[in-house]
This record gives C-alpha cells, structure tokens and sequence, in this order.
C-alpha cells in the first residue's frame, strides 16, 4: 500500500553520522548494505576499517533521516547479530574527518603558487611530477570543496576521496563491548500525532 | 519461548564426523521431527540420520517443508527444522522462509552446500543460499568445518526464538559433513557478542501508561500475534477483567483473546468487523500489544484513530513509530510488561463505551450471510460456521490465502492460543497443506482441518501424499468457488468486473484424493456440509472435501486499500453479496453436479 506511505508526514531531513562496531567477519559489509536497500535507506558516506581490537570492525556512515527515521536506523541496525554497537553521533561533539588526494595539473613555474594554497588549507603535497602536484587535504567536507574550488582553475588530473570517519570529543572511548541500550523512542512530548 | 535444551551427562569428546554432529546437536536441542528432501550436497547428513532418534517427513517440494516446519513452530511454539540440499532444494525453501520471516516464525533451515573447494566455482547445484536469503532470514551462516557445525546449529536456536523470533538458514557444506572432528555436545548456553534481544521496560514509562489508561473514556486493547508468542493471554485477560476495556485482534493475534469472552471484539482491518474498526477509530486510547500496525490494518494512516493516544508494547524497537506515531512505547516482552502493568491499573467506568459498541455490534450482525434464510445455495460462511459448531471451537485450522482465509475469521471462533495457523504478513498461497501437516507433528492428538480455496490448494496440493506416506490424519476443506476469489473480488470492486485470469478450472478433488489413497467427499448443498464434515470427522484416513460454494461471493465488509478505516464495503441488506445471484459468469467452471 504505497499511498499510505505518502500520507505520513515528513520531518525536517537531516544528516545525522552513525558509528557502528562490527564483527570482522566476510559478510558482515554486505549484510549492513543488504539492509540500508532494503529499508530503503540512501547511504551519503561510508567507511569500514579494521580498529585496534582483533576481530572488531568499525563504521561510520551518514544518512539524511528526520529524528526518527534516524531511530529507526539504529534499532534496525541493532538488531543485526554481527552489529556489536551502533551510535547516533550527529549531536554529540565529535572529530568529522574525509580525506581526499587531488592531482593538480601545473606547470613548474606556477608551482608555487599551488603549494601556498596547501600551505593555507593546512594541506599537504605528496607528489610532484613534471607536470603535476598531488595534494593531499583532511577536513571536514567543507575545507575538502574549498581546497577543491581553489584547485580547480589550475585543472584537475582526478581526484578521489574517502567516506567520512568520525570519533567523538573527550576522554570517554566508545569501545565495541560496551553495553549499548537499544535506541530509545521518541517520548510522548516529542511524538507527533 | 525456551529452547528445550536436553541436559544429558557429558559425554568425552570422540572422533565425530559432522554428518552426525548435525542430528546429535539437534537431538540434545530437542528436535524429534525434521521436514525435508535429501540431495546430492546433503547426503552425508541423510546417511547419518539413522542413527539418531529423529523422524524425517519426506515433502514432495521444498517449500512444503518449510511450511511445514512453519505450521509446526505456531502449533508447538518450539524451532520448527527444515532440511534441504544445495542449490534448487535450498531455493525452493525461499518462498517458506520469507513467510516465517514476516510472520516472525522461529524456524532453522538446514541446507546443503557444495564442497568448500568448489564454492564460488559454479559447481552442479551451487546456490549462493546466504546471499539468496539475506533479505529473508533474521541471520544466517555457512559452516565449511565440521568443529563449528554444533556451534552454529546451538547459535541458529538462540536467535531463532529469542526476541522476535525467525527463520535462521544454517548452510552446511559437503565436506564439513564427511570430515571428522573431536566432538561432545556442550551445553553451554550461547552468547553472542552483538546479540542483545531483551529490554527491560522503564519503570516511569509503566507509571505513565497507567495513567493513560486510567484517564481513558474509549480505550481499545489490541491482541497481537505478541501475545500468543509471549504466551500473555492469561495476563492479558487480568487486564480486560480488572479494566473492562474491550480487545481487538489482529489477523495473527486470534486466539490470544478468548473470541467467546464478552469483551473480545473480534478482527480489525481490512476485512475486520465493522464495529471492531468504528470503535478503533472512535476510540481515545488505543494500547496495542504485539503487533506492528500492518498496512492491512490500519487503513489510511493520515485518518488512523486520530482522537487516540497510543501504548505501543512491543518487543521490536525498530518497529516502534513505524507505521504509527505512538505517544508511549513499552519495549519489552508482553507478558513482562502486562504483569507490570494489571497490579497497578484501577477499574475505570467504561459503561457508556461500552453500550455504544454494543449498538454498533447489533448493526453489522442484521446483515450477517449466515443468518439469511436457506436458499438452496451453499455459501463459505455457512461451511466455516457449521465446521466450527460441529467441532465444537476446538479444531486446529490451518487456512490458506484469500477469501476463505477471511471469512475463517469471521465465522470460526477461536478460544484457544495456537489453533489458528495462517500465512499473515506475506500471504503466501500454498500454505496451508503443507502448514496442516506440520502443525499435526506438533500435536499429535489434535484435530486437524485445512480450509483452503480451489487456487491455492493446488499450489502445494502434492502434499497430499506425504499425508497418505505419514499415515497421518489431516482433514481438507476446499472452499471451490471457481475463482481466484480474492483477486476476483477486487476486479469486481476495483475493475469493472473485468474477471481476467481468475476464472480457474480445478481437477476433481473427489478423485484427486482418491488418487492419492485418501478419501474424497464433494458438498453442493448446505444439509451436504453436516453430513461430510461428520463422515470426516469419524472416518479413519484423511478426507478432502469439495465444497462448492456460490462463485461470485464477496467478503464483507472491506476497507478499500488507503481508504479510511471506517469506510468501509458493507454486505447490500438483504443480499448474498455477489452481483447477480442468478447467473453464474464463470465460464470454464464445472457445476457442483457429478458427471
């Protein structure tokens, strides 16, 4: 029944930062990407890596969802047996990083000019050929579109780019073991009728 | 629901191949019954099975066996087991896990793989079975080592039944099943890392929804399918008895609430009673227990009971606020939240409520088919009603999809938790059969009927000889209207009664029993139901019966898809609801006369 679900309001869409621990296990990528297609979730970022405990995974991905939807992803995610913990990061202060390499196309006497935007953008140049500089930027997205727009009438060879990695700010770790309570709903003050 | 761990001296471990790991992990799980077809990929495990004490019930297709673990899940409330080889068994089981995924079925499904060596290769029979049913199953796992079978197998039971149960597919590859392992069975209890299924239920949100229910004027109380999981209908009716608040059922939820107590309304939804649905959406406060609010249930959601608050308790977190906004959710397991509740609610006074769904009951029952005057016609309604008198409420009915599944709930009474098994949430047709025959391996002594219609019985209808194989006793009723009724109904309503593809010709089910060396009975007449329900009844082997029944009926009342939960269909007064009574359109349809 596809009109009723066009009847439910939407909230303001948002996008919200998820941090999920995960079994190191083959599969276990799928499976989480199985079910952001089938409860048709459209998945902005996503980076997977291995972290400092042996068979624990972490991820972090981004979303639009409204306060709900992005409930809702956390508890459908929870209840995967390979998810070991998941967190709605995006009101929590945090460290937000992408990476991205952009080879410039410059010739040697412009050279210069290039290396003070690194400089500016706190970027770095890893590679120079004849013909090209490699930079590479870590920020947030914004800083990576400015680094790009700065870039761009010098000519870019090509340019690739992480999915968004996240921790959050402060002493506490969110280690996989950590009980983790299940996603808690809306209370009543907040829910829509 | 527990899984039945038998505790058994611990044994030293010896050189065990994983063919037999396999039946003794399920023995000590407390499996006795397994429903399968043996294959190339699994024969190692069949070879094995000998040994140990487990009855396996030959199917005639794969996704009879599914359905058969699935009928005998509901029936038993114990992991109904299916097994099946690699690649086309292990598909065909596709459609049967789907449907205990939906219905929230606890069901492990065992397959066979290819060798480890040939995975990925396109070996003969090679299906990618985990990826396949990804979408389908709560979890599932390939086991290429015959040392972590036994594990997998212990895990499968957990996340099978704990939390909201399903369907797990444990696929287990040739070699793992011929290569040898030290091996005892340890009973250990399993834990998963990730696994968390149980939620306490905060203590202020208790507090908050008695006060909810304590304010209310119009409450309602809905009985999901939670409840007969959770085996809540004792503490539900506490509740009911201490508060008066009526209780509606979802389609899975009948039987958790006794359908004779004064307070039970009956069905909601689309094909729900139309008081049931007048009171949901005259109501002020709706407190659902175990259920999702299907779109089958709730109609238009922008128009859904929009002067109710709403308790939702339920197990699922992730069903909360999906389809309906509530404004409190008691997560946990209904049982547990009812009991936290029924002490510290107070009687309220209900009574004005109370007379006004009284009124609108008397309305809907003027125009009941089964009160109109005997007019030479058979008609469903008056097979189901006189099946439920003659067996006393008792029976165990297994339906199958469509019309007769819905006037099964309108005229079949149930009293009792686990006597209706019925394909819910993906209304898979074919069900019912193979369902019946393992909900009789659940309950050996119980009465067993299949009400199925004409198309969907002959989806699975090959079963027929596993019954005759079994020597087991499992009576048929096909409600035979000539049509795909369901689908023909919406083209009358929907389509201009353009009746595309719904006109179906049947085989005659009388000889197609007897065929199968069962005994076939054919009922044209309403006096014709008593005799052939009795002749069954009393008759040693397995009857089909024939119904036919009027073509061009209709169920009533019927919310139309998205429309309002309260517009609904209504049966015309007066009328027996197909468009004209005296001319059958059916033109490929054999007359209930014998040739």
């Amino acid at each position: 029944m596809n009109d009723s679900t066009e009847t439910t309001v939407k909230a303001a869409l948002q996008l919200h930062t998820f941090v999920a621990y995960v079994e190191d296990k083959p599969g276990v990528l799928n499976r989480i990407a199985s079910l952001f297609r089938r409860r048709n979730y459209n998945i902005i970022s996503l980076n997977v890596g291995r972290t400092h405990e042996p068979g624990v995974s972490r991820m972090t991905f981004q979303m639009d969802a409204d306060a709900d939807g992005a409930r809702r992803i956390e508890a459908n995610l929870y209840k995967m047996v390979n998810v070991l913990s998941i967190e709605d990061i995006t009101h929590t202060q945090s460290v937000v990083r992408d990476l991205a390499l952009i080879k410039v196309l410059v010739a040697p006497g412009r050279r210069g000019e290039v290396l003070d935007l690194v400089e500016i953008f706190r970027a770095s140049a890893v590679d120079v050929s004849p013909t090209t500089v490699t930079v590479e930027v870590t920020g947030d997205r914004g800083k990576i579109q400015g680094m790009l727009a700065s870039l761009r009438p010098f000519g870019i060879v090509e340019m690739v780019q992480t999915g968004t990695v996240a921790m959050c700010r402060g002493p506490q770790g969110r280690a996989a073991e950590v009980a983790h309570r299940p996603p808690a709903p809306q209370s009543s003050s907040e829910a829509k009728i | 629901m527990e899984s039945a761990i038998n505790p058994t001296p611990s044994t030293d471990p010896k050189e065990t191949p994983g063919s037999e790991i396999i039946w003794d992990t399920l023995v000590h799980l407390g499996v006795t019954t397994v429903f399968g077809y043996p294959g190339g990929a699994i024969m190692p495990a069949y070879d094995s099975m000998i040994k140990f004490p487990i009855h396996h019930v030959l199917v005639r297709h794969e996704q009879g066996a599914a359905h058969m673990a699935d009928g005998y899940a509901r029936v038993s409330g114990h992991v109904g087991v299916c097994v099946a080889t690699s690649g086309p068994g292990a598909t065909n089981l596709v459609t049967g896990i789907a449907n205990a995924m939906l219905d929230g079925i606890p069901m492990v499904a065992v397959t066979g793989q290819v060798a480890s060596s040939l995975i990925g290769s396109d070996a003969f029979q090679e299906t990618d079975i985990t990826g396949v049913t990804l979408p389908i199953t709560k979890h599932n796992v390939v086991v290429d080592r015959a040392e972590d079978i036994s594990q997998a197998l212990k895990e499968a039971f957990y996340i099978a039944t704990s939390g909201r149960p399903g369907p797990v597919v444990v696929d287990i590859t040739k070699d793992a099943q011929q290569t040898t392992c030290l091996y005892a069975f340890d009973d250990t209890p399993v834990q998963l890392p990730g696994y968390r299924p149980e939620y306490e239920t905060a203590e202020d949100d208790i507090e908050q929804a008695v006060r909810m229910i304590e304010a209310a004027e119009r409450p309602v109380l809905f009985c999901g399918h939670g409840v007969i999981r959770s085996e809540a209908g004792d503490i539900l009716r506490q509740l009911v008895e201490k508060t008066g608040i009526p209780v509606a059922s979802t389609l899975l939820g009948l039987g958790g609430f006794p359908a004779s107590h004064p307070r039970a309304l009956g069905m909601m939804g689309m094909h729900g009673e139309a008081w049931v649905n007048r009171t949901i959406q005259d109501s002020d406060l709706i407190i659902a227990v175990g259920m999702r609010f299907d779109d089958r249930v709730t109609g238009n959601l922008k128009t859904y009971a929009r002067g109710a608050k709403k308790i939702h308790i339920e197990l699922d977190p992730a069903e909360i606020n999906k389809n309906v906004p509530v404004d409190l959710a008691l997560i946990g397991d209904a049982k547990k939240v009812l009991a936290e509740l029924v002490p510290r609610v107070r009687a309220g006074s209900i009574e004005p409520w109370l007379n006004t769904i009284d009124q609108l009951r008397g309305q809907t029952a003027v125009i009941d088919i089964k009160d109109l005057p005997d007019h030479g016609k058979l008609y469903a309604a008056h097979v189901i009603h006189d099946l439920w008198k003659l067996t006393d409420g008792k029976a165990i009915i297994v339906t199958d999809v469509g019309q007769h599944q819905m006037w099964e709930t309108q005229y079949y009474k149930h009293d009792y938790p686990r006597r209706l098994v019925t394909s819910g949430g993906l209304g898979t047709m074919g069900f019912a059969l193979p369902a019946a025959i393992g909900a009789k391996f659940a309950d050996k002594e119980a009465e067993v009927w299949v009400i199925a219609g004409d198309g969907g019985f002959q989806m699975t209808a090959a079963e027929l000889t596993t019954i005759a194989q079994e020597g087991i006793k499992v009576n048929v009723a096909i409600i035979n209207n000539g049509f795909l009724g369901m689908v023909r109904q919406w083209q009358q309503f929907f389509y201009e009664r353009r009746y595309v593809a719904t006109p179906m010709k049947s085989p005659d089910f009388v000889k197609l029993a007897e065929a199968h060396g069962l005994v076939g009975l054919r009922a044209t007449t309403r006096k014709e139901v008593k005799e052939c329900v009795e002749q069954a009844r009393s008759c040693e082997n397995s009857v089909v019966i024939d119904f036919r029944v009027v073509q061009e009926d209709s169920v009533f009342p019927m919310v139309p898809t998205g429309a309002d939960l309260a517009d609904m269909i209504r049966r015309p007064e007066g009328s027996t609801g197909g468009p004209s009574e005296a001319q059958d359109h059916n033109p490929i349809y054999e007359t209930g006369a014998d040739k």
